[in-house]
């Protein structure tokens, strides 16, 4: 299945500043193992070596906020990846 | 000999490049806008590869390394990570590279680094990919040796010493967590404390959890260390297992509370120290807005003021652990970077200061390369 995702401009140096790209997979996970084969380095800024979400970092598959990596998706929905507030 | 610091600061890094006679310093940079930049080393073994440790306020924590002096950067494949924790295993992550060591001289492309929470990763390959040391990540005391959650920023593994006689023979500190030692290349640690003080542990003489700030061994006799602890600086002649409290000789007004300390790379008995204040609630700014380095020539019997051409009232500037460093020069030159943004050089061994840059953000490492 082939998502849009939308691309946080601190993320834009994995994607040769593009923001948006797309990536393939049935869940959320499989999206992040699709983007880091396309843009090394970019899932490990994103999600810990524990797959865990970073701290500042937020994921929304459409408008639902992603929970769990397992969240599955389907072909044509949007995955926003987004860098919520960090602070000064 | 030409003379570049390398400037790692809170909003990212910058390159100070001397003239040969150290008196015309030109800024360039910045280079990674807006990162957090907790070190930048070059390899002195080979020194076209530069290595810098960042994350960013959003993004998990990396190395990106340059084989150009630092005109091109790429990032590691493999930046430092735990392992993978196993069901009811305590799951750490890495939250920032804090440190970076460049291996022994016959080992080349090792490095080490160390992060936040305490972690010792290894590289043997110029930092493209690190693996961890499991002898001390997993090791059955780390969980008593380092409790969180350790220094503000969390637990800081920093001053990842190689024996320049042996590449087994390692030395590491933790904030807090105290100094360690290994003489097998990793495998197996002892805590180094004794005769530290640990102000704040209500036990008298622990065994560790002691705050070294910065643990620096002598290059060319490497049997004497130094350290600036939370709690004093301290000198060791191993294979002496006792710390001596060398700040005991330091003026009272002043204490011995510092980050950094600095030793000739030739003369093991000079060193240099940026005392802060350690009173009441730490403000830890230079005393009475004073600031001033302090030295001593005989290993720690004595220490001089050393001051000329620093503010001389009014100056409320940290300087931090990594950022205080020494040239190579004959004549040696000493630099530190303070929590102000400014960069301050002295070409005699600190008997002169000059400011040489300011207006950066507040500075986390200052780096001498060649």
């Amino acid at each position: 299945m082939s998502c849009s995702v939308r691309v946080a401009s601190p993320l834009r140096s994995y994607t040769g500043g593009a923001a948006t790209v797309t990536a393939d997979g049935a869940t959320v996970a499989e999206l992040l193992a699709d983007l880091e084969r396309r843009h090394p380095g970019m899932r490990f800024r994103m999600i810990d070596e524990q797959d865990r979400i970073r701290p500042h970092i937020r994921l929304f598959v459409n408008t639902m906020a992603v929970e769990s990596l397992d969240t599955p998706v389907r072909s044509g929905d949007t995955l926003h990846l987004i860098c919520a507030l960090s602070g000064g | 000999m030409a003379s570049t610091l390398w400037v790692g600061t809170r909003k990212g890094a910058w390159a100070l490049r001397a003239d040969a006679r150290r008196r015309s310093w030109k800024l360039a940079g910045p280079q990674f806008l807006g990162h957090i930049i907790h070190h930048v080393v070059q390899d002195p073994r080979e020194p076209k590869v530069v290595l810098i440790a960042a994350k960013t306020g959003h993004l998990g924590p990396t190395v990106f390394r340059s084989t150009d002096r630092g005109r091109t950067w790429k990032e590691a494949a493999l930046p430092p990570a735990f392992r993978k924790a196993a069901d009811g295993e305590a799951a750490r992550a890495v939250d920032a590279v804090f440190w970076l060591t460049p291996g022994h001289a016959s080992e080349r492309g090792t490095w080490y680094a160390g992060t936040s929470p305490a972690g010792l990763f290894r590289s043997e390959d110029h930092g493209e990919r690190w693996e961890p040391v499991a002898g001390f990540n997993d090791h059955p005391m780390l969980s008593q040796w380092a409790v969180p959650p350790g220094s503000p920023i969390g637990q800081l593994l920093h001053s990842i010493l190689v024996d320049p006689r042996d590449p087994q023979h390692l030395y590491l500190g933790i904030s807090s967590g105290g100094v360690f030692e290994s003489t097998d290349g990793g495998r197996d640690w002892t805590p180094l404390n004794k005769g530290c003080a640990a102000d704040f542990n209500p036990e008298p003489d622990p065994e560790y959890g002691h705050d070294p700030h910065c643990v620096a061994q002598h290059p060319t006799e490497p049997d004497r260390l130094y350290q600036q602890n939370h709690c004093g600086i301290y000198r060791i002649d191993r294979p002496a297992t006792c710390w001596v409290r060398i700040g005991e000789a330091m003026p009272k007004k002043i204490g011995d509370i510092g980050f950094p300390v600095v030793l000739h790379p030739t003369d093991p008995d000079k060193a240099w120290v940026f005392p802060m204040d350690g009173t009441t609630v730490w403000p830890r700014t230079s005393v009475g807005g004073r600031p001033a380095v302090y030295g001593t020539r005989n290993a720690g019997k004595s220490w001089q003021r050393l001051d000329r051409g620093l503010p001389r009232t009014q100056g409320w500037f940290t300087v931090l652990r990594q950022a205080m460093c020494a040239d190579a020069h004959e004549r040696l030159g000493l630099y530190f970077g303070t929590t102000a943004g400014e960069v301050w050089a002295s070409t005699s061994e600190g008997e002169s200061w000059r400011c040489i840059a300011r207006h950066l953000p507040q500075i986390y490492s200052l780096t001498h390369a060649i």
